[in-house]
């Protein structure tokens, strides 16, 4: 049994400038087996990974390695040099290279590329893992989905011990992440430790053997899947039995609308290519655009926001037509929206939760009249409080924030400017459960306050708990729409798999 | 020949080779015009070798930025650096010292300067604008110190040197009075092409040159698959900062006279080459082919200009502007399209056949 251990890390310590991110943290991995990392945000899942890869350097503690004993791991170079590979939720590879030297690159110490058998080896690798690349294409043609596969295929061929997945299939559609778990399986059973670090639980039972969970930085336990009803592992994580997830049950006897609708567009079409669509949401309505990745839910709601170029359409405001070609027209109509990709049109990362909470208003009210700092502060301090962020204080740079809580400073700032329409891209992706359960909570609320919300998440789940009227989108069209008792899983699948067969 | 190869195997251009299809195609496009329109010395080769002659120094400077460019940097020290070059030497020889000692001093200053903008860039991490800047102003000023007198060459060794031309008969061609005229080349285009060659090998073939493009493309990326992205940035800077000093020699072959203001903006010319020859600022994308066209197409356009008769200097200032404004343009307006079926809506006729027709013949 103690033959099979690859790594194990005891004691792992780090602490970054006022936050203890680990604190005597063990971890150990075996051979062949697929390992769960599990942890709320700023349970210090991702400050472990980067110990162990080099990218952070551990403060206490020792890493040993399977046939190399006790290693310092300095730098990502180290790592991989120590058959420890990482392919991260962003895509670390380099779109302007051919997938063939993504694989290949920085790997060995020949002087000269050899471009033939680099190509001849990757694309039997590709071939032999099933993914669809080709060697000599640019990388930055394929999909996000399948660069993240060549990422793993990169992995694989370097004959790691240790392979990290931080998040792989927060991006892939179903049939993407069932064709990830083949190839875990195919790597497992190769003898290759897999450590998986994922926010959907589902996914952590349907194939791994072993979980550890982590918590405020701390290690909270090491179980076996078998062992740990889901339930138990939610409550493990949160540190609290629980309460929340169940309770959250809609009522479903709401009836019939037929007041003039807060938002309401006539063939509204994008040139990122959306299929003109009708659209309209009432007061106090908690809706939702649902569809596979590509379906066309965000480019929706970007079109409905004017954050891409509207090629046409009508749109009515409380029965009245108005223009929305730009951000700034629809925040002036009292609509306000949560970007799908945080990183790049949420946070400004260097500004601090203060200056990124006041943002958006301070845009409404245009720069020349500036809010004044006390003003500021007050409002700061007042969502801070109010969406419970948890940071040192209101100066702190976002950036050092977890996810979950960037994520709520973004919610702030579109609150703040008191809209009578919010629309929400998956304000839930890559954040722990305990925070969607508060997200959730808050989007139920303010549509009892009167606000109108467009909720989008890729958990259908989801989806069902927290609205009340769902858009079903497929291929850029919509294609359904179901309310009250057809709100139920089976229907929407069916609805997005179409009728036809 | 490359690609040729990725065409018949149907596999998509790259960024890098669409931006050199365009290029060559421009200039071969300009300069066929300017034979039909003008004729006269456009007929000619010596007119090619003559571009090559008066450029070789800039070609080299080029190459360099190039370099840099590709992995995602600046480097606007290059020009300054010509400059103490030429100066350096030229004051060295005439007071007594060898070619072979001025050629070891040449390639000194320019390891020095790529040397220490190296070090300060990447391992002490501060902008390359500001540290170049820094240099070119430093090098500048070191000019004038080594001599504020301009100087002229009076070394005999090296004069011969400056004469000798490779004579290319087969190009030349027969003057009024019936005496074939053969195309003489310099020995510094001689130098100029050899660096080419070595760096499209360096570019395409060696593990370093892949990894200026991946360091561009993405240095966090670069880093996390295991480039050593430090110094693979260093090297980039040394490789422009060495190529800055044969560079210099190389000015020095073909004008034989130290100026304070010799290569003045050569830094600016070698960045518009690098630009028109497909290299983008942004990194990760670019070729030294296409530089070394785009130093030909700007000389075209200089001599277009010259010939239809706008011979005030600051008309070539003028179309150079407009020419690396219509290509920045016509790049991004490229790539932004490219993959999404636009690219044949938003280029306009002329500009799409070339292209076309050569994917059809293939």
């Amino acid at each position: 049994m103690q033959n099979d251990v690859v790594l194990s890390m005891r004691g792992i310590g780090k602490v970054f400038p006022g936050v203890r991110a680990l604190h005597n943290v063990d971890f150990t991995l075996r051979k062949g087996e697929i390992h769960a990392l599990m942890g709320e945000n700023g349970a210090g899942k991702s400050t472990l990974i980067k110990v162990l890869t080099g990218v952070h350097i551990k403060d206490a503690g020792h890493i040993h390695l399977d046939g190399a004993g006790e290693v310092t791991i300095r730098s990502p170079q180290e790592a991989q040099a120590l058959g420890i590979s990482t392919v991260y939720q962003e895509i670390t590879l380099c779109p302007n290279l051919t997938v063939a030297e993504n694989m290949y690159i920085g790997r060995n110490k020949d002087l000269i590329v050899k471009w033939k058998d680099m190509e001849k080896k990757a694309d039997a690798i590709l071939q032999n893992l099933g993914i669809p690349a080709r060697a000599k294409q640019q990388l930055g043609s394929c999909s996000l989905a399948v660069q993240q596969m060549v990422a793993i295929a990169r992995a694989v061929d370097m004959e790691c011990k240790v392979l990290i997945l931080d998040e792989p299939t927060s991006s892939l559609d179903d049939k993407e992440v069932a064709m990830l778990f083949s190839l875990m399986r195919d790597l497992k059973n190769r003898g290759v430790g897999i450590i998986f670090v994922t926010h959907f639980l589902e996914q952590v039972y349907e194939v791994s053997d072993r979980i550890t969970v982590l918590r405020n930085g701390e290690l909270v336990g090491e179980y076996e899947v078998e062992h740990l009803p889901q339930v138990e592992l939610v409550a493990k994580m949160m540190g609290k039995e629980l309460e929340g997830l169940s309770d959250l049950v809609r009522d479903d006897n709401a009836a019939e609308d037929t007041s003039t609708p807060v938002y309401e567009a006539e063939g509204l079409s994008s040139a990122k290519g959306v299929n003109p669509f009708e659209f309209a949401i009432r007061k106090g309505e908690v809706n939702g655009f649902t569809g596979l990745l590509g379906s066309g839910r965000s480019e929706s709601v970007r079109a409905i926001f004017g954050a891409d170029r509207v090629t046409g359409g009508k749109v009515k405001m409380d029965g009245r037509q108005v223009k929305i070609a730009k951000p700034k027209d629809a925040m002036k109509h009292g609509i306000g929206y949560l970007p799908e990709d945080r990183k790049d049109d949420g946070i400004i990362a260097d500004l601090s939760v203060r200056d990124n909470i006041i943002l958006a208003l301070q845009v409404m009210k245009g720069f020349f009249k500036p809010i004044s700092q006390a003003e500021a502060e007050k409002f700061a301090d007042e969502y801070i409080k109010a969406l419970d962020i948890k940071t040192a204080s209101s100066e702190t740079p976002i950036k050092s924030l977890s996810g979950g809580n960037q994520q709520k400073v973004i919610l702030a700032r579109w609150l703040l400017t008191h809209p009578q329409y919010l629309i929400l891209d998956e304000p839930t992706r890559g954040i722990d459960v305990g925070t969607k359960t508060e997200i959730q909570r808050l989007v139920r609320k303010l549509a009892e306050e009167g606000m109108s919300v467009t909720f989008i998440s890729s958990e259908i789940e989801e989806m069902l708990r927290t609205c009340s009227r769902l858009i079903v989108m497929r291929d850029r069209h919509i294609v359904g729409e179901l309310k009250g008792t057809e709100l139920t899983q089976e229907h929407v699948m069916r609805t997005i798999a179409g009728g036809g067969d | 020949m490359k690609l040729n190869k990725s065409l018949k195997r149907r596999e998509p251009l790259t960024d890098t080779q669409l931006l050199l299809t365009i290029t060559i195609c421009i200039f071969f496009g300009m300069y066929f015009l300017a034979m039909a329109i003008w004729g006269g010395g456009f007929l000619r080769w010596q007119q090619v070798f003559d571009m090559l002659n008066n450029n070789a120094a800039l070609i080299i400077v080029a190459c360099g930025l190039t370099i840099v460019m590709i992995g995602g940097g600046i480097d606007i020290s290059v020009g300054g650096v010509t400059a103490l070059v030429v100066m350096s030497c030229i004051v060295h020889m005439n007071n007594g010292g060898s070619i072979f000692t001025a050629v070891l001093l040449a390639l000194g200053i320019g390891v020095a300067f790529g040397l220490v903008q190296g070090y300060l860039i990447s391992y002490l991490e501060i902008q390359p604008f500001i540290i170049t800047l820094a240099g070119m102003f430093f090098a500048r000023g070191m000019t004038t110190i080594v001599s504020l007198e301009p100087q002229k060459i009076a070394h005999e060794g090296f004069k011969q040197l400056m004469k000798t031309k490779i004579e290319i008969p087969l190009l030349g061609y027969t003057a009024k009075n019936g005496n074939l005229i053969p195309a003489r080349m310099e020995i510094g285009v001689v130098v100029a092409l050899l660096i080419v060659v070595i760096v499209f090998i360096l570019l395409k073939k060696c593990r370093l040159g892949r990894q200026f493009y991946a360091m561009g493309g993405n240095s966090q990326s670069a880093m996390m698959l295991g480039v050593n992205v430090k110094r693979t940035r260093f090297y980039s800077y040394l490789i422009s900062g060495t190529l800055s000093g044969i560079a210099g020699f190389v000015f020095m072959m073909h004008t034989g006279a130290g100026n304070a203001t010799n290569a003045a903006g050569a830094e600016m010319n070698a960045i518009a080459s690098s630009i028109i020859g497909g290299t983008l600022l942004t990194g990760g994308v670019g070729n030294v082919i296409g530089t070394l066209f785009g130093v030909l197409t700007l000389t075209t356009i200089k001599a277009i200009v010259t010939v239809s008769g706008l011979r005030d200097p600051w008309w070539q200032s003028i179309t150079t502007g407009a020419m690396l404004c219509f290509f920045i343009v016509l790049q991004s307006v490229v790539l932004a399209n490219r993959g999404k079926g636009g690219l044949k809506k938003m280029l306009p006729g002329w500009l799409k056949k070339p292209e076309e027709t050569d994917a059809g013949k293939l």
